[in-house]
């Protein structure tokens, strides 16, 4: 052992420290991360130093999160958690304020306001004076005014004080209410089209809508940064990550995904159906050998003399299920039956047929929808704007969606035809005609019912699961991505 | 032990050197596999410069590229090693003639070294000049030979029954691609550096056009990078790839296209987008207004 070396690891312990809590943050919010994982962070980031932020991140990253959905997750807590460290990222960096020269520029020409000037910053700049620097650096893309412009807003109003339990969309609402994204956009393609000489074609006014909403998207993710920062040093870094805390994309609940939330899903989707149809098929191709050929095996023996030494087998040929997917679409389940839709259409061709109907207090049938087109997600659109799925008032009425269901194809199922139901059997205290329930599970190999709801909230209210429960082969709670695949996995 | 990299910007700038691009993540990712001796586990769509990735660390550090291409159906005998039977059959008959021969004598003599037929994996342990292993589409062979590939990447080893443990003789810069159609064992994820390739950005791959393609104009390629960034963003079956896009930047420059109009973009888009439903897609996001009153 060299003089050195202890002084070296007393150097790096609160590093350690900060980077077990990390850790231990990191698996709280679900991030599987093994021991030994953990020692590859450590090792990595004594070669990486501390004051270089991106590297430093991108080191952790590589070592600690190995899905790339748990990249948002990650990138959201190592910005709580190291927000305050790294000297450009001081709270209020009045000294190196870009506002300092940029009050130099703007003033010119225009009478400085009144009064205050002396503050420094952009404390003494009229709301008018912010949208318009606003409206410029947008204009311009100007990264550092925009990181300015972001502080100075937040500071201004999200009249933010300590220890006010409010959570962080509180602040960004009230901060984006006051800068009205929306309109500078508007502006600032107003102000595009009046420099282009000749007008701009859709197709070039299309690409200035994209430039300017990346813009705007930096814009927005600079303020929700700012607040995050300060909300950190308000609160410390363990309790802002606990508030933080977002669920995975897998476990995202359907009935209460934000909109944000929702793209997340919707790009999720992709990778876990291409995963699951792989998957199938590989699993369809390894299935054991069939049961023996007999006359094969007679046919071959004869190149042994009569002597069956070379026993042949038929081909496997397992069921391919007939599926019916019945899925109610009104407003607190839509996401819920999209999803599945999705799903089951991505893998449909590990289904002999697959039919789809859709209902809220009428029932339509959409399958025509989803075949021939090769875009699921333009098939969805579909179904909700044109399905014919309204028979009264547009609420939820699951007795008379079944009693068309049974009326006109309830002769169709036959004894391959395995039944997926969708929805919360929330009622609005409708007769459950329950018996046709039970009569397809009479005709129809299975009948499964999938629910979206947790299942502590099962017949409270106007739920009747119970009630159609008892007739199926199983209701299943499918909350989110996860549950949904390995349900459909299982079906096949 | 002597290091391949100096700094992450060392890495930054021999890449650059070798054309390829890199950003902040993937030169820090290369720099770490170095010194911390892990292989690196790169994920993401497809063309997205995964491949390419292992090929410039080689070029740049002047190292042997040695290539595993995986697929359904791979093992032992194609990746790790294999006995040359049939060489050792012709020794068997030769020592038959001549009757002083005894068994354990033949038999240490044909599971040896000389009998022995490195595959890639053994290929890159044994090796004395540095190499770049890279084994490509991992993602694609079965769980189960997965298992193949773990000793040699937490051990830098390989076992072979008949011979015993072959250490490697000089650590290699491994690199595996995936493309994520299943999901990689956890054991195979925890020994490796995990980067994610997704789309470059606007910037990067405009960089990346003014590289790549010869006589292209800056602000072609700027059209080019704006275009391929919209089109992203559609909700598409197969987004363009890097390289779709360097194939476009090319046929452009080939027509002697200097600005990008809705025309020629309808046009040539085909080259970008490969399924039908793509393309007409794209073409109506980009022939309509969708935005009537800006135009007033």
């Amino acid at each position: 052992m060299t003089t050195t070396e202890p002084a070296e690891t007393s150097s790096n312990q609160p590093m350690f420290d900060l980077l077990e809590g990390f850790v231990a943050e990191l698996r709280s919010a679900g991030l599987p991360v093994s021991l030994s994982e953990n020692i590859d962070a450590a090792e990595a980031v004594r070669h990486i130093p501390l004051e270089d932020r991106l590297a430093f991140k991108y080191a952790l990253a590589a070592t600690l999160v190995k899905n790339n959905a748990h990249w948002k997750t990650f990138e959201t807590l190592f910005e709580v958690y190291f927000s305050l460290r790294g000297s450009e990222y001081t709270l209020d960096g009045e000294d190196g304020d870009p506002f300092a020269d940029m009050d130099l520029d703007m003033d010119e020409g225009e009478q400085g306001p009144p009064g205050d000037g002396g503050q420094g910053g952009g404390e003494g700049m009229s709301p008018e004076e912010l949208a318009e620097l606003l409206f410029q650096a947008l204009m311009k893309g100007d990264e550092i005014l925009m990181r300015a412009i972001a502080r100075q807003a937040v500071k201004r109003y999200a009249g933010m004080e300590p220890g006010r339990p409010v959570g962080g969309t509180y602040y960004l609402y009230r901060t984006l209410r006051n800068l009205d994204l929306d309109g500078v956009m508007e502006r600032l393609m107003e102000q595009r089209q009046e420099q282009s000489p000749d007008g701009m074609t859709p197709f070039e006014e299309r690409l200035e809508r994209d430039e300017f909403d990346s813009r705007i998207e930096q814009m927005r993710k600079e303020i929700e940064a700012e607040i995050r920062r300060r909300l950190v040093a308000d609160r410390g870094a363990e309790a802002m990550a606990k508030t933080l805390r977002k669920p995975l994309p897998e476990d995202v609940d359907f009935m209460h995904a934000s909109r944000e939330e929702m793209t997340q899903l919707r790009r999720a989707i992709y990778p876990l159906t291409r995963k699951l149809a792989a998957r199938l098929a590989r699993k369809r191709r390894h299935k054991r050998k069939g049961p023996l050929d007999f006359r094969s095996t007679v046919r071959h023996s004869l190149s042994y003399g009569g002597v069956p030494a070379d026993p042949r087998f038929k081909h496997p040929k397992p069921a391919k299920p007939e599926i019916f997917v019945i899925a109610d679409i009104s407003g607190s389940v839509a996401a819920f039956a999209r999803f599945t839709l999705h799903l089951v259409y991505a893998i449909s061709s590990q289904f002999s047929r697959v039919r789809s109907f859709v209902f809220i207090d009428g029932l339509d049938e959409v399958t025509d929808y989803f075949e021939g087109v090769d875009d699921i997600t333009e098939a969805i659109h579909r179904v909700n704007t044109e399905a014919d799925v309204v028979w009264v008032d547009g609420h939820s009425d699951y007795g008379h969606a079944f009693e068309v269901f049974w009326d006109n194809y309830g002769s169709e199922i036959g004894p391959k035809t395995t039944v997926l139901i969708l929805g919360d059997a929330r009622n609005n205290y409708h007769a459950s005609q329950a018996w046709i329930i039970k009569e397809i599970q009479h005709k129809a190999r299975k009948l499964f019912w999938l629910n979206p709801e947790p299942k502590a909230y099962w017949d409270t209210g106007d739920s009747i699961v119970g009630e159609y429960g008892a007739y199926c082969d199983g209701t299943f709670e499918v909350r989110n991505l996860r549950q949904l695949e390995r349900f459909v996995d299982n079906l096949v | 032990m002597t290091h391949r990299f100096d700094s992450v910007d060392a890495v930054r700038e021999g890449l650059r050197k070798v054309d390829y691009l890199a950003d902040e993540s993937i030169a820090g990712i290369a720099y770490l596999a170095d010194r911390l001796q892990k292989p690196v586990l790169i994920e993401g769509p497809a063309g997205t410069g995964k491949t390419q990735l292992a090929k410039s660390v080689a070029e740049m550090s002047g190292a042997r590229l040695i290539r595993l291409q995986c697929y359904e159906g791979l093992d032992e005998a194609k990746a790790l090693y294999e006995w040359n039977y049939k060489k050792q059959l012709l020794r068997i008959q030769v020592e038959r003639g001549d009757e002083s021969g005894e068994w354990t004598e033949i038999k240490d003599d044909i599971f040896s070294d000389e009998f022995l037929l490195p595959r890639p994996l053994l290929e890159a342990i044994t090796a004395d000049d540095p190499v770049v292993l890279l084994i490509d589409e991992v993602d694609r062979v079965e769980l189960e030979t997965e298992a193949l590939l773990l000793e040699i990447l937490s051990d830098y080893q390989v076992s072979i029954p008949e011979l015993g443990t072959i250490e490697a003789k000089q650590i290699p810069l491994v690199f595996l691609t995936s493309n994520n159609t299943r999901e990689l064992s956890e054991a195979l994820k925890r020994r490796c550096l995990f980067l994610h390739l997704d789309y470059p950005s606007m910037d990067r791959e405009k960089e990346i056009v003014l590289t790549k393609v010869p006589d292209v104009t800056d602000s072609l390629a700027d059209q080019v990078a704006r275009i391929v960034r919209s089109v992203r963003q559609l909700e598409l079956k197969k987004h363009p790839s890097v390289s779709e896009t360097l194939d476009w930047a090319r046929t452009l420059v080939l027509l002697g296209i200097e600005h990008i109009d809705e025309k020629e973009a309808v046009e040539t888009v085909n080259i970008l987008l490969k399924y039908r439903s793509d393309i007409e897609k794209a073409v109506k996001e980009f022939s309509t207004n969708s935005d009537a009153h800006f135009t007033g």
